[in-house]
């Protein structure tokens, strides 16, 4: 079954990169909720990947908090923010899209490099892990800084969490479920409050070009 | 079971959810002034109680109880500040002086969450919970400056903070050697299995946290959205960021300092201290120099106070000693010094401290303790912060780099000169009549009694470290290698 968990985290680290390719805000979005999708399926395909059985409540419990909070609620206030701030439909780079691109693929290949040199001291459920969660890492990353709109920028933290939540995932069965949820319920929250920033972000200056918030520097 | 440690954030996380259903700002108030006591009240009787409590997921040990005091403390003061705050009708301009309460109430109890989380993971999620709760007090103003400051405050410290996850599960991995059963990410558990951590994935860990956490301790060059939001969010919101969420992440950094110490590591760690430390002190001090606004002249004096608790902490040795006092020191003053600035800023209506002139003529009295907390932040004697800082720069001496130590005392002269050289002319001399403002002639005694308390402590500190405190901090910097 190990399989399975290979492929979602390659779907995972495709997700990330047809984030950084498209033009389209919503498209964007949508990606992050696939990505949700994926998040949600992981921790039973990892879980299963040792071996077929009943799946342990803890497994499941991650999934559909995963399931709910990245591929439901968060998609969804990010859609309604796009509406409400009735935004321009474009991503817009900062450098030109096929830069990025480009950029991407070199920050994935240097994820799997690093991966090569970061020895796990335990077997990894999955020979994909650990790379899959440092390209979403340096993904989001590049989102953050690469574009202007202030809703790009959630979805490149968002992205960059993803990444750290699939390597958390790694060593998921040590945890504690409660301190788990509570860091989805921050992301949550997290995300809300910037949906709100958006909203007054676009009403203030009639866009949500984060170019333009320079006011403050010395 | 549930001990005291508990209600710590219990108490102001419900009293949150209960001033969100009231719509009265004055019962809000009242809310926010008795939670404010009921949690002094509750953090004092853990000083009463067997350290460390480490039984759960919560728990309070020595570190977390310095750094949960100063919470209560300061929160009580910025609480009885706030009252006149809001009653006084200066906030045409917020949209929403309702939200208040609450999202202080919620900052307080993700603060006190940081203090007594025994568990890594969820010490991550207290801190970023302090940063969405902040992040609409920030915004208090609807101006576009604020809201510039918000969303930087919000993006660049919930980025750096996901850094601090990922190394959070880089020390998991560390602990997961495969033959023994996994510790989880408990703090006591990572500190008894400290010595059979891997040591690369340990370092790892160790940097993310200290980019992550560092990020929102406001250390050079990580301490970007520091000066915008401490500048732009109220005054008594602002006096929280400076004098209790800085510790707050501080505290986080310092928990993985004591797994770094615990597994014979702690020379790795003290050097990227060092590193930050000085950054923090030579970014600060250039830009104190001939800062034109008061708040943000304040803000940089965070960053370089933060950078004075890394370098003492990088000294190590009795230094650690010194570095837990100037946490102390600086949060009491730095708190003080900005409700001070807060009725300098409603008296004469600008943060430009050009246009602030006279300042002893129309408020004699917070202009002499706003002398008075200059003198004290810049480190001059009998005050506090001269207490903590000759401690940081004997120990420096008698080390292997008595030139770093050197280098430090310059540093925190320039610093100095250049913070006298902005706040003196504000307080003394120039014609007050000249300048514009005036809305609010008289000091009144709620925003004049809560730093005046906080400075009588500060004066406090420099004459004498009261036992009980100092018992603390010798058990803190005892976890910490001091």
């Amino acid at each position: 079954m190990s399989g399975v968990a290979d492929s979602l985290l390659a779907a995972l680290i495709v997700a990330g990169l047809y984030m950084i390719a498209t033009s389209r805000l919503g498209a964007c979005v949508r990606a992050s909720a696939v990505q949700g999708v994926i998040l949600g399926a992981l921790p039973i395909a990892l879980e299963w990947s040792k071996g077929l059985g009943p799946l342990p409540a803890h497994a499941a419990l991650l999934a559909l908090g995963a399931l709910v909070i990245k591929a439901i609620l968060i998609p969804r206030l990010l859609l309604r923010s796009i509406r409400e701030a009735g935004v321009r439909r474009e991503v817009e780079p900062m450098t030109s899209l096929h830069v990025s691109i480009v950029g991407a693929a070199l920050l994935v290949g240097l994820a799997f490099w690093l991966a090569s040199r970061m020895a796990l001291p335990f077997p990894p459920p999955s020979p994909l892990l650990v790379p899959a969660a440092l390209s979403n890492v340096l993904l989001g990353f590049l989102l953050v800084v690469a574009r202007r709109q202030a809703i790009t920028q959630v979805v490149g933290y968002l992205v960059l969490e993803n990444g750290v939540f699939v390597f958390g995932l790694g060593l998921a069965s040590q945890q504690p479920i409660a301190v788990e949820l509570s860091v989805l319920l921050d992301l949550l929250v997290g995300v809300f409050v910037m949906g709100i920033a958006i909203n007054h972000i676009s009403e203030t200056f009639d866009h949500m070009d984060t170019t333009e918030l320079t006011s403050l520097r010395e | 079971m549930i001990s005291a440690s508990w209600f710590v954030f219990v108490i102001p996380a419900t009293a949150a959810l209960a001033a969100w259903r009231i719509r009265p700002v004055r019962l809000q108030l009242g809310v926010l002034i008795g939670t404010a006591v009921v949690h002094l009240l509750t953090t004092a009787s853990l000083w009463r109680s067997r350290l460390p409590d480490t039984s759960g997921m919560i728990g309070i040990d020595a570190l977390g109880l310095l750094v949960l005091s100063l919470v209560a403390l300061l929160f009580l003061a910025a609480s009885v500040y706030s009252v006149s705050y809001l009653l006084d009708g200066t906030h045409d301009d917020a949209a929403a002086p309702e939200r208040f309460v609450p999202c202080m109430l919620a900052f307080l109890a993700s603060m006190s969450l940081v203090t007594v989380s025994r568990n890594l993971a969820l010490l991550w999620a207290g801190v970023e919970a302090t940063t969405l709760a902040s992040a609409p007090l920030i915004y208090f103003y609807r101006r576009p400056g604020s809201l510039e400051a918000a969303w930087k405050y919000l993006l660049i410290c919930s980025v750096g903070i996901a850094l601090a996850l990922l190394g959070t599960f880089f020390l998991g991995v560390a602990a997961t050697t495969g033959a023994a059963p996994a510790p989880g990410l408990g703090i006591d558990q990572m500190i008894t299995a400290a010595r059979s951590l891997d040591p690369r994935w340990l370092r790892a860990a160790f940097v993310l946290v200290l980019v992550g956490y560092g990020t929102k301790m406001g250390l050079a060059p990580l301490h970007t959205w520091l000066p915008d939001a401490h500048s732009q969010a109220p005054s008594p919101v602002s006096a929280l960021l400076s004098g209790a969420l800085l510790n707050c992440a501080l505290l986080g950094l310092l928990r993985f300092y004591a797994i770094c110490v615990a597994a014979g590591d702690a020379a790795f760690a003290q050097k990227l201290f060092l590193v930050l430390g000085f950054a923090s002190l030579l970014v600060a001090a250039g830009l104190l120099i001939g800062q034109r606004d008061y708040k943000r002249l304040l803000a940089y004096s965070s960053v370089e106070n933060m950078g004075v608790i890394a370098i003492g902490l990088g000294f190590a040795g009795t230094a650690t000693y010194g570095a837990l006092l100037h946490v102390v020191n600086h949060s009491i003053i730095k708190a003080a010094l900005f409700l001070l600035a807060g009725n300098v800023l409603r008296a004469y209506g600008t943060t430009t401290a050009g246009d602030v002139r006279g300042a002893n003529r129309r408020l004699p009295l917070s202009a002499a303790l706003m002398m008075l907390g200059a003198f004290a932040i810049g480190g001059s004697p009998p005050f506090g912060p001269f207490t903590s800082e000759v401690s940081i720069f004997l120990s420096a001496m008698r080390g292997s780099a008595p030139w770093l130590a050197v280098l430090f005392a310059l540093l925190l002269g320039v610093a100095f000169v250049a913070i006298a050289g902005t706040l003196f002319p504000m307080l003394q001399g120039g014609d007050p009549s000249a300048t514009g403002g005036g809305g609010f002639p008289r000091e009144r005694l709620l925003t004049l009694a809560p730093p005046a308390a906080l400075a009588a402590v500060a004066v406090g500190l420099g004459i004498y470290v009261p036992a009980d405190l100092d018992t603390l901090l010798r058990s803190a910097s005892g976890v910490l290698g001091g």
